[in-house]
């Protein structure tokens, strides 16, 4: 018996002792059926030839292991970025079950969101009495400032319409004529998680900006000096906002964050449960249609709502998730330019410490190959900084990318030399990326929590950056964004690297040397 | 210190049910109707626990529940090994519940074995608007090119499947002809369906009736030769290894595992059930279905089992042994004695850090009863619990077996109620899943996920019960609880003692 009460085993022991492995083996041999371990392996080998990867990348139909999600999911990130919002999906209600784990998951954070609860009835006769009683109640409940409604795959599929709906629920008593139900229809058949974050966006700016549904009237923009910022989504949501909120004063830009949710995914605790936190305030989402200027961290991420800035008159930019050295000088450069506030000597020094720590370290990624995946904006960032480390990101993918998307990331490919022997892959999935990683390896994987399926099959050494981060705690309440970001970056790159080194030379009398003290 | 141990259970009762009017106070009065049936204060001495369930959520309340697609591919199909479970509709229910149950298995994942993969067929707008019949087809013959080693496979439907008057019924058929027999198995489990995950379980036990033992050749051979001892573990999804730490006891006390459903299952040990003597049922509530069909079809009877902490567990081991010859009463007794020196030590060591301490569960399937034995053999006291889509048949159960007298009920409780029950209750611990787990410990209540373990495990059968002791030990002991207070804000109540 391996049990014992002085020291207790649990999974990650307690089967591998001879008790449990023989029943295991029994287990397989008697009733599994199992298949030859000569046939498994041969399949296995199979797996990792060219001739496996050009099959796996003729496939049409099947996707295996996405790197995205559904909209929603999108939309209630960004939902919960505004103050005393809940986001509420109308439709099906399990799916609104997985958001919140998804999120509390990768925070480690209570996620708030409610559903309309829709069931077979409401398939037939569309789901106009749930959003009745669920926004009355909601707002019994849970006194929300704001409501901000967006749609289940089956609400879009029966194609109930969230205007008519709010309306009549207003109308209907369940919330005040004036009380904010901003909406958008977010169907998980169209483009992914960022796109619903885009949707909702829109929709909240929309509903402020432009007469919230025809029953106000539209804002008349009186342009002021103030400028809009929108992260767009992103994992690292908490420190970068926090991150860019320091940078933007130590300039002394005025800026409204637009979906604001470093506090209410890092929230204390303190005997008190803060189901709201922070967020950006109605009213300042209302006036940032005054602004000069509207910037987005994250271009695929926000492609209708920087539209619909630029037609309020707007001046626009979009970043693709500035990481790293030349990308901050960027984005600060041209925050610069827009507000006209200099960047102080501060970010100059900054500036300097990260270039500093890159030479300090840069001998040890120089040459070296990665696999990138994740959503547009991330990779593009991240392969922006690996090529001004002298590095190759030598595969990067992006499920949820466009073709638009991959001539981009072609483009920073073809402006470095350590990018001639790059490729991008919109559209892929994690499947193929293991295909790539077997036939063309590299040194090094950056990419979610799942990718440690593609680091134990191919051996490609994984280092976390994305979303969701689900094994790995706290790394969102760190920047990534700034030459602080960068910086943590650069900090978690090298880390895996050292580690890696240490690993592989780590077996007495066979490897003692390179096992280095000093690198 | 909780407020029960200080009042009688009178007191209790009436602060529950205080307790309960102050709650509905925040609802419209239709919503408050609706909820107040859900809500009780257990009776000693009645039949069940008085209140309604298996009913539709209230819209916009914040209910904990998930759907139908999460009973079967999450829970009843997804841990079948060998098979390729395809999540059919739009990106997002597969991703979500991607390897998110931890089913442990064994096996060489990607090549034979796909539990902790994510296969969709990613509904794009052109698939529901002119249907995914098609596409479904070709993900079958794409998975058999690249993965020619699965045993199976299956088709979980997401919502919009149902809506759009897709036959998947009719691509299955058709492929598992095309595929020489080939098990193939269409799932009727969109989201909607049902008022919970509930009804998936259900749809899922059915398809397995009708779309594997009803396509077993009746001349098919036999894979083993059969014993008197043959016995099935249905309703275990070995989370962190529960049915493993299960399946050794049985077997030590002379019975054979033919068949695991459905953690580290596979379709051969599917096929093989009905060979069984006995069905051993742990998720009475989503496995009592295939359990009664076997009963009915095949003649094994079915013995309901519970494997949480040494007094439910040796009463279990007894229960199932008496479906047997004295060979197999003896091998229980057997069983009992040989870990009965671990049950003393671990309760030696925990019982007197967990002496008194009060919990309050909610939870789904069959852990808001089976897991309040475990509790009390530490000492500690269930105060409250309820079902996330239990039906009354598991309140009966609750209530003729498990609960005392004054135990706040609450069916399908509302984020908003389980607070408010926290707060005025103040446990000593909550038991419950990662929506409500952070929520908790906000409050600085500590906190166990009891459907996940809180990635620990098994808590199933002797080995398990120490661990849940020591976790339960370091969810109520942890020093952090003693901090979540900040010092200047509060007033002091230790200090004067601590002047004396
Ligand atoms: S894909 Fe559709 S059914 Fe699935 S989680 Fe997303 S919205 Fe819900
Ligand atoms: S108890 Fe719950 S978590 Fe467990 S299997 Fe049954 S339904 Fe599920």
């Amino acid at each position: 018996m391996p049990q014992n009460a002085d020291h207790v085993l649990d999974h990650l022991e307690l089967f591998r002792g001879p008790e449990y492995q023989q029943m295991l083996a029994e287990k397989k041999r008697l009733f599994e059926n199992p298949k030859d371990p000569a046939e498994v392996e041969r399949i296995r080998e199979w797996a990792k030839t060219p001739e496996y990867r050009e099959k796996n990348f003729a496939r049409e139909a099947l996707t295996v292991n996405p790197a995205k999600a559904c909209q929603p999911l999108g939309a209630v990130f960004a939902a919960v970025g505004f103050e005393g919002t809940i986001p509420f999906v109308h439709g099906s209600q399990g799916c609104v079950a997985y958001y919140r784990s998804h999120f509390s998951r990768h925070f480690k954070e209570p996620s708030s969101c409610v559903s309309s609860s829709m069931t077979e009835d409401a398939a037939v006769f569309g789901g106009l009495n749930n959003m009745i009683d669920g926004l009355a109640n909601t707002y019994a409940m849970y006194k929300p400032k704001m409501i901000a409604v967006s749609t289940t795959c089956m609400a879009e599929v029966i194609g109930d319409d969230l205007n008519a709906f709010i309306k009549t629920s207003k109308e209907k008593g369940s919330v005040p004529a004036d009380f904010d139900v901003p909406f958008a229809h977010t169907p998980a058949f169209v483009g992914s998680h960022i796109t619903g974050y885009d949707n909702v966006m829109k929709g909240i700016l929309e509903h402020f900006w432009d007469g919230k549904a025809g029953t106000a009237p539209k804002l008349e923009r009186q342009p002021n000096e103030k400028i809009n910022f929108i992260g767009g989504f992103d994992g690292y949501t908490v420190g970068n906002i926090r991150e860019i909120k320091r940078l933007f004063q130590v300039m002394g830009v005025e800026a409204t964050i637009l979906c604001d949710n470093s506090d209410v995914w890092d929230t204390p605790t303190d005997g008190e449960f803060r189901m709201y936190d922070g967020g950006t305030t109605l009213e300042d989402t209302a006036n940032a249609v005054h602004a000069k200027a509207t910037i987005s961290m994250q271009e695929y991420c926000t492609e209708k709502t920087l539209a619909l800035a630029a037609n309020h008159g707007h001046q626009v930019a979009a970043f693709n998730h500035p990481v790293g050295v030349t990308s901050t000088d960027r984005f600060l450069m041209e925050v610069s330019r827009i507000t006209g506030k200099a960047i102080p000597e501060e970010l100059a020094r900054e500036r300097g410490r990260l270039v500093d720590a890159i030479a300090d370290s840069s001998a040890h990624i120089h040459g070296k190959k990665f696999a990138i995946y994740g959503d547009p904006d991330l990779c593009l960032g991240l392969a922006a900084f690996l090529l001004e480390l002298g590095a190759e990101p030598t595969h990067v993918l992006a499920t949820n990318g466009s073709k638009a998307w991959a001539e981009k990331v072609q483009a920073l490919f073809n402006s470095s030399p350590f990018g001639a022997n790059c490729h991008v892959y919109p559209g892929k999935d994690l499947w193929h990326m293991r295909s790539l990683l077997f036939t063309e390896p590299v040194d090094f994987l950056i990419g979610n929590t799942y990718g440690k399926y593609l680091e134990r099959d191919t051996g490609t050494p994984l280092i976390r950056i994305g979303f969701p981060v689900f094994d790995r705690h706290h790394h969102h309440r760190y920047p990534v964004w700034g030459y602080q970001g960068g910086l943590n970056v650069l900090v978690t790159i090298l880390d895996k690297i050292f580690d890696e080194i240490d690993k592989n030379t780590n077996v007495p009398s066979k490897t003692d040397y390179s096992f280095d003290i000093i690198r | 210190m909780s407020v029960t141990k200080t009042h009688d259970i009178a007191e209790i009762k009436a602060r529950n049910r205080a307790l309960i009017q102050e709650v509905l106070e925040v609802y419209p009065e239709k919503t408050a109707k609706r909820r107040a049936k859900h809500l009780n204060v257990q009776e000693a001495g009645k039949s069940d626990c008085g209140v309604k369930s298996n009913i539709k959520s209230v819209p916009g309340v914040m209910t904990i529940r998930g759907c139908a697609y999460a009973g079967s591919k999450g829970v009843v199909w997804g841990p079948i090994k060998d098979m390729i479970h395809i999540s059919h509709g739009p990106v997002g229910c597969g991703q979500y519940s991607w390897a998110a149950r931890r089913n442990y298995y064994i096996g060489t994942t990607g090549i034979d074995t796909f539990v902790t993969m994510q296969f969709t067929t990613d509904f794009q707008e052109k698939d529901i608007v002119f249907g995914g019949d098609k596409k479904l087809a070709k993900v079958m013959d794409e998975i058999q090119e690249l993965f020619p080693l699965n045993n199976g496979i299956t088709v979980q439907s997401e919502c919009p499947i149902g809506l759009i008057g897709d036959d998947i019924e009719a691509v299955s058929k058709a492929k598992s002809k095309e595929y020489e027999g080939k098990t193939i198995v269409p799932v009727r489990c969109e989201g909607f369906r049902g008022v919970s995950q509930s009804l998936g379980h259900h749809i899922a036990n059915d398809a397995i009736r009708d779309w594997v033992f009803d396509k077993i050749p009746a001349d098919a051979a036999p894979r083993f030769e059969t014993t008197p001892y043959d016995v099935a573990i249905i309703g275990d999804y070995n989370i962190g290894g529960d049915a493993w730490s299960s399946r050794i006891l049985l077997e030590e006390m002379g019975l054979r595992v033919i068949a695991q459903w459905s953690g580290d299952g596979s379709l051969a040990e599917l096929e093989a059930t009905p060979k069984a003597k006995l069905n051993v049922l742990h998720c009475y509530r989503s496995m009592n279905y295939i359990s009664r069909h076997m009963e009915e079809k095949y003649g094994i009877p079915w013995c309901e089992y519970n494997f949480f902490g040494p007094s439910k567990i040796a009463e279990s081991l007894r229960k199932i042994a008496s479906y047997f010859d004295d060979k197999i009463k003896e091998g229980a007794e057997r069983v009992i004695a040989k870990y009965q020196p671990l049950m003393d030590a671990v309760i030696a060591k925990y019982r007197p850090r967990l002496e008194g301490k009060t919990v309050m569960l909610f939870v789904g399937g069959l852990r808001p009863r089976h897991v309040i034995g475990a509790y009390e053999d530490l000492g500690m006291e269930v105060v409250g619990t309820g079902y996330e889509f239990g039906h009354n048949d598991d309140y009966q159960r609750t209530a003729q077996h498990y609960v005392k007298d004054g135990t706040l009920i609450y069916d399908d409780v509302t984020g908003y109620e389980f607070e408010k029950f926290v707060e005025k209750i103040q446990p000593d611990l909550v038991g419950s899943g990662i929506k409500e787990k952070y929520v908790f410990q906000k409050m600085g209540v500590p906190f166990r996920q009891m459907h996940s373990w809180d990635y620990s495990g098994p808590y199933h059968g002797y080995d398990g019960f120490a661990i849940f002791a020591r976790d339960m030990d370091m969810a109520i002991n942890a020093p952090i609880w003693k901090m979540a207070k900040t010092p200047w804000k509060n007033v002091p109540e230790q200090t004067l003692l601590a002047a004396e």
